[in-house]
């Protein structure tokens, strides 16, 4: 039986496609089974971080609705062959997920792969509610701003509320992913620092992933920063973040691109 | 002749209210300082003469949540129903105000004012009724019609079981430790942090928080309100007309404090107390704050 995560943030843009993408693909890597699902119907993403957009036929609704079967839908990454990818669908509803369908997929997936990863779209709505409602792990993804620390504690509210296992009266495990962080801003005061929104959302840190040019890049090309780079900071620390998942015992630091040549010639701030 | 400037308070005790005596108060006043706008100032901003000084008539708003009972027919039936759930939970209607929603009742319907009154025997107190006919007999001893609001308001859940009236919203949290039935206990505990957008309701006394209150989160008890670990969002103590009850923190980054309907925001909060373990209590009818060491 597989676990089923839930990457989650309540705002938007805060970086939860580009860590699914990422989490998923060192996941996978690692030897493991992995299924990356994106719930954002209608603002699909996730197929376009893992360059699989013009490999679509098929969606989770198709499945949901049973239209497709999940086999049919699922599309398997051509860089590592032990990560799939169920994609949103871009042109219909949402409320066309219904609570027996999406749990009929997950059971699925469970009974498939090691892990079944849920991009949740940004908000509190049904979307996000859905995507996180069969979890029993979340990663919960944060910049270190006050507005995207308080919505993830919102978040971290409805995981502990409006989840299966909260239904059941257990726990979902959740962990912190504070993404975009700038360790020099934050030292100016420009950005909380990582211990202030440890000591508001109270939830263990599996990773810091510092704001770099090349999770962007990753994202335009269509590659997961851990498939795409995988030795640069970023990368590391999702990789990190993805060996405290399965339990791993890492410390986690604030890790830092290593200099190269020219930058240890000029200095770390070049432009 | 004398003449004085007579300036009416906004935050005057509040006066016996025909209405819930025991009182809901989810009214605020101001602890300090008049929110000072010249032309609403100048409304209560008079000058009179001492020989013709009056007695000066307060006037507040007050909200008050009352429950809202909707009895369908037959009446016996849905009296029966009701005596069913009262022995569940016997606690469930105690000294909350209720609203009796007459709509769904037809308007040939017998004995209605008579069925009113075997509800008040049944210890539900009665404050108003809606849609009731005019025609029925004896309906007017029941109070005047209150103006229909079109919204229908939240559903409460009945308790299942005697306990406490921890009323959560918007998303309910359970009170730690579960009562044995019967027992009174006054107090509720919260193992966990508040977050975000949560708030917790506790009207039978106070409310102790093992973790921090987040921004954006509410913290509502009829006692005291003790948080250990940081109070970022809203504190209420005394929410039922308590004025001696504290709000207690180990860390005050509060949005809002609040005892017995006098409150101060943040702005307000003096800088020497902020992220410091404090309390805070009413001294007449101003909030003190002070810093425990």
């Amino acid at each position: 039986m597989g676990k089923v995560l839930v990457v989650t943030s309540g705002k938007g843009g805060v970086g939860k496609t580009t860590s699914t993408a990422a989490l998923g693909a060192a996941l996978a890597r690692g030897g493991e089974n992995v299924v990356v699902i994106d719930f954002d119907v209608g603002l699909r993403n996730l197929d376009l971080v893992m360059g699989a957009e013009r490999r679509v036929v098929f969606d989770l609704i198709n499945v949901v609705q049973g239209d497709a079967k999940l086999a049919q839908a699922l599309i398997r990454d051509k860089r590592i062959d032990t990560l799939s990818l169920l994609p949103a669908s871009q042109t219909r509803d949402k409320d066309a997920l219904t609570l027996e369908g999406i749990d009929k997929v997950i059971a699925e997936c469970r009974e498939k792969f090691d892990w079944v990863i849920c991009d949740s779209p940004a908000g509190i709505e049904r979307g996000a509610l859905l995507a996180m409602r069969n979890a029993d792990v979340a990663v919960v993804v944060t910049n270190p701003k006050v507005s995207s620390v308080r919505d993830s504690d919102r978040i971290i509210g409805m995981l502990d509320a409006k989840t299966l296992r909260a239904e059941r009266g257990e726990k979902v495990e959740k962990h912190l992913l504070v993404t975009r962080y700038d360790a020099s801003r934050a030292a100016r005061n420009e950005m909380l620092k990582v211990e202030d929104v440890l000591e508001i959302l109270s939830i263990p840190l599996i990773g810091i992933i510092p704001e770099s040019e090349e999770v962007l890049k990753a994202s335009n090309i269509g590659s997961p920063v851990t498939i795409n780079n995988p030795t640069s900071a970023a990368a590391r620390a999702y990789f990190n973040a993805a060996r405290r998942l399965k339990g791993d015992q890492v410390d986690v630091v604030v890790p830092m691109q290593r200099p190269g040549f020219i930058g240890r010639l000029f200095g770390r701030r070049v432009a | 002749m004398r003449r004085h400037h007579v300036l009416g308070r906004f935050w005057a005790q509040p006066q016996p209210v025909a209405v819930g005596a025991e009182g809901y108060p989810h009214y605020f006043v101001p602890a300090l300082g008049i929110p000072v706008d010249p032309a609403a100032a100048s409304r209560y901003f008079g000058v009179v003469t001492t020989s013709d000084t009056k007695p000066l008539i307060r006037l507040r708003g007050r909200s008050i949540m009352a429950l809202v009972l909707a009895p369908e027919v037959p009446l016996t039936d849905w009296l029966n129903a009701l005596d069913a759930q009262m022995e569940r939970s016997p606690n469930f209607f105690d000294a909350r105000p209720v609203v009796v929603d007459l709509g769904s009742v037809p308007r040939e319907q017998q004995g209605v004012a008579q069925f009113l009154q075997m509800l008040e025997q049944r210890g539900i107190r009665i404050i108003g009724t809606e849609g009731a006919h005019p025609s029925w007999d004896g309906i007017e001893a029941w109070g005047r019609p209150l103006p229909v609001s079109a919204r229908p308001g939240r559903e409460i859940e009945p308790p299942p079981a005697s306990s406490t009236t921890a009323a959560t919203t918007p998303q309910s949290l359970p009170p730690a430790e579960s009562v044995p039935a019967g027992a009174e206990v006054n107090a509720l505990l919260i193992d966990h942090p508040v977050r975000s957008g949560q708030s917790v309701v506790f009207e039978r006394g106070d409310i102790t928080v093992l973790g921090s209150v987040a921004s954006g989160a509410e913290v509502m008890a009829g006692g005291s309100v003790h948080v250990y670990g940081t109070l970022r969002g809203r504190a209420v103590a005394g929410l039922a007309g308590h004025p001696g009850a504290r709000i207690f923190c180990s860390k005050l980054q509060a949005e809002l404090l609040a005892i017995d309907g006098v409150y101060l925001t943040a702005d307000g909060m003096p800088a020497k107390a902020i992220g410091k373990p404090v309390q805070a209590w009413l001294d007449g009818e101003r909030m003190k704050i002070s810093v425990l060491d």
